[in-house]
């Protein structure tokens, strides 16, 4: 009935998850309680949990991401906390439990941090950017976000009931065949990235979309902002690199279980085809995280340097070089694992080369703020501590792109502090960001920067602590994954290394009460005319926070930077652009598609794990009748009329003149 | 804007600048896309298959279980459901609902005449002890040519749903819009066909 | 959202030339299909009847499964080299591309890895 699961699938004897889980289920259960008891739930369903809109998925994706960061973080402060105490000793974790730890912490980190957090920053952002009411498939967009959440569901859910893998974040084969990892820990992985994966493509495939087909009349392809570009190169590369990791691992899956002989060491199977399909995802998956970091911080250099971003055509080129490039050097991922001599030259040479467009954008960045009036708001400090961290972080790149220096180097703690040193000083520094920046545009008010600020040093000052030990100890000779050791030299890095981690929960927790004191003060941090930064793109021309709809009117774009000329006519001419003609037009109304389709694949993923084949064919089944049901409704859409197009645009356009110090319309 | 490079001369508007496309064009787009996503995944499992296909190990290689003239009635019903299929796109543009329901049912019986036949293939090489367990060849032969399979299966899942919905609810934009994703959908499958007959059957004959 | 529907300019994936001019589309796909139909047969008969030389075969079987996939993107899926289909054709480019990369990467980088790392006792596959 309930196949491989019993009573003794949740680990009694191991004090340290039960506890964290009885922490996080009855803080989990305190806050479900108090929404129902303050009956806030109806409100929640409606305008969140079944919502259509791009931007309320945006958010949810954000949140969520960094909900996920602080369990992917918990993992983290464990592992800095044992390897500083584990010279010569067990430490406090027992080998198989710290195991679990560093693969969940890779894949929550990279699946459910950083990969929620760039795409919701690119689904709120995008449709506002480029002038449209909302993304070209918005309820199929709520189906991934809550796919997404299903995975991370599993994976949460492998805490308490069974083990998570304990194979390391990519699950190489054939360690993680059946053979060697007989337990649950692998389904419990692979399930989880299936079905947060199909999430992911699918966003992927709406991004795309919308990008290439939906964007407000005169918005060119040259004239769309940075960050729409980059996005297009990294919803590009999801929708080419995804596809290789679903069928990588449906290829596991079948190993593990029907028997098959793809990874296995009998009868012919080939673990190194594992190896080079993953990496052949693996690898144009970092681009898919940094390439809208680099949007970010496209956009906020050139906000915040008050200038328009120098070099516009070039950034253009050099990210969709960056795409394709991407998808030629898989190989440096393994370059140690007997390829000979003009494989490894020839993906080496790829792999530098990528460095020269990284150059060109690096380079344009610090010319549009040379000569600009820069102003040091909490986001452009995060840009400015991003061009830093990620050259250094860059430039240890390319060394490792040397095969033979990656023969000394790889699988050491070189190669992690250098991973880390990019996706954290690039990709979280970027998400960081955009947090701070598209905050007032979600919300209606600002962050508070006192509390930003601290956050911001402790963040950046802990990353430097905490990994820069890591490069030398990888110079030392320090490999990967170690639970203990034995050289002393190696401690007092790792100590060191372990205060650095102690400083980012300090920048987290300064993160949190920056949150909780925005909201307090939020009076005092209101943003009325929408525009709060002097900002340049089309987002800045609507409300904060926009109407459902975005725009009561597409704008019409004559330029690149579409809001900033719009902006600087009306302050030339001392008054507003003419009042646009108002017309009814159709939202797409809200769907409990994307819940009731994430609750049927949660059961499936659960069912699979198991072995509860019944709960499977019912979750295929379930997930298959939600769409059924959702493609036989006949309402689908709901009018918004004229007049309340008319009457939201009439605040609009009252905020921008007294923005602007320019008369307001005379009531018609 | 004076000298804005983006005007054609001409007067006209380029067609990049010309606002949001209509939803017709929209939805089939991003199946478009999808259905790439599709060519790339199928591209892992050749891949597979290709570094896989000498690993025998001892057990049959493909010159010893491929049959020909399954193969061939196979690739016949295939390219005749694809056909099929086409004849209810026409009827769709006719609005004809009548010649809609019959081009389809003719489509899901080929397609269902391929399983079948694909069935057998299958049912037929496990009972001789060529199962996907006994070779790395073999594992790679069975979940390429299993997944195409699956395709068909979900294929034919949409399509009677579509007929359903047709009859239900008639042509109203938004199952138009589907029936066009659809026939892509089954068009395509048919295209990794050629792929697939060509490169594990034939070439597996003759290589 | 917008009015400009107009075919000239953006076609939608798998659309045709648009009218309602059903002898037209029948005509099309009965020749896609004959077309189809004489290329599979092609295929099969080339394995067998030794009317090619015989290491000629696998290239003489890739071109005409390329050619008949070219086929169904023509007369079944209707793409075109017109204005209308750029975005169209671009998209399936990337696709095509990065199938490409995957299959003759993967070959590339395997073979060599079997090549390496195959015992020197053991005969090469």
């Amino acid at each position: 009935m309930f196949g491989k699961l019993n009573w003794h699938s949740i680990p009694w004897d191991q004090p340290i998850p039960l506890i964290a889980a009885a922490i996080v289920g009855s803080g989990i259960l305190a806050v479900l309680v108090w929404t129902w008891r303050a009956g806030h739930v109806p409100y929640l369903w409606r305008e969140w949990i079944t919502s259509v809109d791009h931007k309320r998925i945006g958010i949810m994706y954000c949140g969520f991401a960094l909900l996920m960061l602080m369990r992917g973080f918990v993992d983290a402060a464990m592992m800095r906390s044992q390897q500083a105490i584990a010279y010569g000793n067990p430490g406090y974790l027992p080998p198989e439990h710290y195991d679990q730890i560093f693969s969940a912490h890779g894949t929550i980190m990279i699946f459910f941090v950083a990969m929620p957090f760039v795409i919701g920053l690119m689904n709120f952002v995008v449709p506002l950017q480029l002038g449209v009411r909302d993304v070209a498939f918005p309820t199929l967009n709520n189906v991934s976000f809550w796919l997404t959440a299903s995975g991370a569901l599993l994976i949460n859910l492998s805490l308490v009931i069974g083990e998570f893998a304990k194979t390391g974040w990519l699950a190489y084969p054939p360690l993680s065949e059946l053979r060697f990892s007989p337990g649950v820990g692998v389904d419990y992985y692979l399930w989880a990235l299936q079905i947060s994966g199909v999430g992911t493509l699918l966003s992927g495939v709406n991004l795309v979309t919308t990008i290439l087909k939906m964007r407000a009349p005169g918005m060119g392809y040259t004239r769309m902002p940075m960050f729409c570009w980059t996005s297009l190169a990294s919803n590009l590369l999801i929708v080419a690199a995804f596809p290789i990791l679903t069928a990588t691992l449906a290829m596991l899956l079948l190993d593990r279980y029907l028997g098959f002989h793809f990874f296995t060491n009998e009868l012919g199977g080939n673990q190194m085809m594992f190896v080079n399909l993953i990496w052949a995802w693996g690898h144009p998956e970092v681009y898919i995280l940094i390439l809208p970091a680099f949007g970010v911080f496209s956009e906020i250099v050139s906000t915040f340097s008050s200038k328009p971003l120098f070099g516009y055509r070039s950034m253009v080129v050099a990210t969709m070089v960056i795409c394709i490039l991407s998808f030629m050097v898989w190989l440096h991922h393994f370059f140690t694992m007997g390829a000979g001599a003009d494989v490894n030259g020839f993906f080496g040479v790829t792999t530098m080369i990528i460095a020269v467009p990284t150059g060109v954008k690096v380079f344009n960045w610090l010319f549009t703020m040379y000569g600009g009036k820069i102003r040091f708001h909490v986001p452009m400090l995060w840009a400015v501590a991003f061009m830093v961290t990620f050259v250094i972080g860059g430039m240890t790149g390319v060394l490792l792109a040397v095969p033979p220096a990656d023969f000394v180097l790889h699988n050491s703690l070189f190669l992690v502090a250098h991973f880390h040193n990019v996706i954290i000083g690039g990709v979280l520094f970027g998400a960081f960001a955009g947090y701070n920046y598209w905050f007032p545009k979600a919300f209606g008010f600002r962050l508070d920067e006192r509390w930003g600020r601290r956050a911001f040093w402790l963040w950046v000052g802990g990353f430097y602590l905490a990994f820069m030990p890591l490069y030398v100890l990888g110079l030392m000779g320090m490999t990967r994954r170690m639970a203990h050791y034995d050289v002393p030299g190696w401690q007092p890095w790792l100590i060191a290394a372990a205060f650095g981690a102690l400083m980012i929960a300090g920048g987290i927790a300064c993160q949190v009460i920056q949150l909780y004191v925005s909201i307090r003060n939020r009076k005092d941090l209101v943003d009325v005319s929408g525009d709060p930064w002097d900002g340049r793109s089309l987002e800045w021309i609507t409300t904060s926070p926009p109407p459902p709809f975005n725009f009561a009117v597409l704008p019409n774009v004559t330029g690149e930077e579409a809001y900033w000329g719009i902006k600087s006519t009306a302050r030339d001419n001392g008054e507003l652009s003419e009042r646009p003609k108002y017309e009814a037009f159709h939202m797409p109304r809200n769907s409990p598609t994307g819940v009731v389709t994430a609750f049927f694949t949660t059961a499936l993923g659960f069912a699979a794990v198991w072995h509860i084949w019944w709960l499977f064919v019912l979750g295929f089944l379930g997930a298959w009748a939600t769409f059924v049901i959702f493609a036989w409704r006949d309402e689908n859409e709901i009018e918004i009329s004229a007049a309340e197009a008319e009457r939201l645009d009439a605040e609009r356009r009252n905020a921008k003149a007294r923005l602007l110090d320019i008369p307001a319309d005379q009531p018609a | 804007m004076s000298g804005d490079p983006h005007k054609l001369g001409r007067g006209e508007i380029a067609p990049s600048e010309r606002g949001p496309a209509p939803k017709r064009v929209v939805v089939a787009y991003g199946f478009w896309i999808f259905l790439l996503t599709d060519f790339i995944m199928f591209a892992g499992f050749f891949a597979a298959y290709a570094v896989l296909a000498k690993a025998t190990a001892g057990g049959p290689a493909a010159r010893d279980i491929v049959e020909l003239p399954l193969v061939g009635g196979e690739t016949a019903l295939l390219l005749a459901s694809s056909f099929a299929c086409g004849m209810a796109g026409i009827a769709t543009a006719a609005k004809n609902r009548f010649w809609f329901q019959i081009a389809m049912a003719a489509t899901a019986l080929l397609g269902a005449g391929f399983l079948a036949l694909e069935a057998y293939e299958f049912l037929h090489l496990i009972g001789e002890g060529h199962g996907p367990q006994r070779s790395a060849f073999l594992s790679a032969f069975f979940a390429l040519v299993g997944c195409h399979g699956l395709h068909v299966t979900l294929g034919l899942v949409w399509l009677t749903t579509m007929m359903a919905q047709v009859q239900a609810k008639g042509f109203r934009d938004e199952i138009l819009r589907r029936i066009a994703c659809f026939s892509l959908f089954w068009h395509a499958l048919d295209i990794i066909w050629v792929a697939l007959f060509t490169t594990v059957y034939l070439l597996g004959v003759a290589g | 959202m917008s009015d400009q529907s107009d075919l000239d300019n953006d076609r939608a994936p798998g659309e045709d030339s648009g009218g309602v001019d059903i002898r037209g589309k029948m005509v099309t796909y009965i020749v896609g299909f004959l077309l189809a139909a004489v290329l599979s047969i092609a295929s099969f008969a080339v394995v067998h009847s030794g009317v090619i030389y015989g290491p000629g075969i696998p290239v003489a079987l890739i071109a005409l499964a390329i050619a008949q996939m070219g086929v169904h993107l023509v007369f079944f899926l209707h793409v075109t080299s017109g204005p209308d289909n750029t975005n169209n054709v671009l998209a399936l480019a990337f696709g095509v591309l990065i199938v490409g990369l995957v299959l003759i990467g993967s070959i590339w980088i395997m073979g060599h890895l079997d090549h390496n790392l195959m015992p020197a006792s053991m005969p090469a596959m």
